[in-house]
């Protein structure tokens, strides 16, 4: 059986991409953010999943005004990075897991959650970047990866009861697939910032740090939390913590905290992160 | 309030909702087929001559001609959409944020190093219009 054993959760700032790329990650402005990242590293690379579920949103790459799914699950073998208009990313092209994939793509779809079905896609930042700080620069990443991409540009974005339910239904997706695999699920952007308009650069630092504890201690209370609060309190761009509820859902109701890391500044951005471990 | 309202009074913010981006489609989309070099270089070498392709309105022509990156946003312009075109012109997010804001890049840049925009003080338009 296959079995999901941890969940991870980190902002995707595109600039985090530019500073590994670039070779800039011991820069003073830069180095304390890599370093709240390396017991992170350390503690993937023993637990050695064999597949990444990584939830993240297409930043206008992949998906432009031209068709917008709320949820798209790659189905694909390979995924290459996307040039975003600055030449994509030096990293290893992303191999998927179609069976797995398909197989969850299958089962959600009977448990009414209509995902879109991708067999053809490039993957930007928003998947990239947690992917480098997880696993650092390597040759070929280390394990296959399943993107589900999640609208939360266009507004309304899924809400955040129906992103923890749908991480539910993923979840008993994975524990029917009959065959033994590890599997990690990543959600991924946030925490707050707005990169738009008078009020950009906005921080929350109490709203981040609440939406951390509640992750363990109350994610129905997370789930109830409506848009308009997440835009208000978090930023127009920290709406994407949604995502963060499907990573919670596909975990057990007493999964447990055992890392966390907050930084502010990435660019205009609050860094969150946290790893939350099921009871074995 | 309703919920529109709730959303209407979160100041300086702007909600990608299904009537901006009616209102903002070809903006947008212009936008994304600078993802393309050879768009980037065309529309570098005749920016109002390459803009003639999208059915856009004049003030959108005009917004996007003066970089007036506000006045996208006002017309429909999402930011995701946007960096096409201020990467073309090598600006970061953090620049144009910058000068959506009306600070200096410095100013910006060191907000950002103090913890970035107090949320308090910054919910509703009441405390803007409080502030003066």
């Amino acid at each position: 059986m296959a079995d999901i054993i941890a969940g991870v959760a980190t902002s995707h700032v595109p600039a985090i991409g530019a500073a590994i790329d670039l070779g800039k990650t011991q820069e003073p402005y830069w180095q304390p953010l890599f370093k709240g990242y390396e017991a992170s590293k350390k503690w993937i690379a023993a637990v050695e999943p064999d597949v990444v579920i990584l939830v993240y949103n297409d930043h206008a790459s992949a998906f432009s005004l031209e068709i917008i799914p709320t949820f798209a699950l790659g189905c694909a073998a390979e995924f290459q990075p996307t040039d975003e208009g600055w030449g994509p990313r030096p990293v290893p092209a992303v191999k998927g897991d179609p069976e797995l994939a398909w197989h969850i793509a299958q089962s959600v779809i009977l448990d009414e959650f209509d995902l879109t079905i991708v067999n053809n896609m490039t993957v930007d930042h928003g998947l990239t970047v947690p992917l480098s700080l997880m696993f650092g620069q390597p040759k070929e990443w280390p394990c296959r990866v399943i993107p589900l991409a999640v609208n939360v540009v266009q507004y309304p974005p899924p809400t955040g009861n129906r992103c923890y339910n749908f991480g539910k239904a993923i979840r008993k997706a994975v524990e029917s697939f009959d065959k033994d695999l590890k599997v990690v699920i990543f959600g991924t952007g946030g925490m707050s910032h707005q990169l738009q308009g008078p009020r950009a650069g906005l921080i929350n630092r109490e709203f981040d740090t609440r939406f951390l504890d509640n992750l363990t201690r109350d994610p129905q209370a997370l789930a109830r939390m409506q848009h308009v609060e997440y835009v208000r309190e978090a930023g127009s761009e920290g709406i994407e913590m949604v995502m963060w509820l499907i990573m919670r859902g596909a975990l057990d109701d007493d999964a447990k905290e055992i890392y966390r890391f907050y930084h502010v500044p990435a660019s205009n951005t609050a860094v969150g992160h946290i790893i939350l471990e099921n009871p074995r | 309030m309703t919920l529109q309202q709730q959303f209407d009074d979160i100041p300086g913010t702007t909600l990608f909702d299904a009537q901006r981006s009616r209102q903002g489609y070809h903006l947008n989309m212009f936008c994304m087929s600078l993802m393309k070099a050879e768009n980037r270089a065309a529309f570098k070498a005749n920016e109002a001559g390459f803009l003639e392709q999208f059915p856009l309105t004049p003030a959108q022509r005009d917004a996007i001609l003066k970089r007036d990156w506000n006045g996208m946003i006002a017309l429909g312009g999402n930011i995701y959409f946007l960096a096409k075109l201020f990467s073309t012109d090598g600006l970061s997010f953090q620049h144009v944020a910058a000068l959506m804001t009306g600070s200096t890049q410095p100013e910006y840049a060191q907000m950002m190093l103090n913890g970035g925009r107090c949320a308090d003080g910054n919910r509703s338009k009441s405390e803007w219009q409080q502030r003066g």
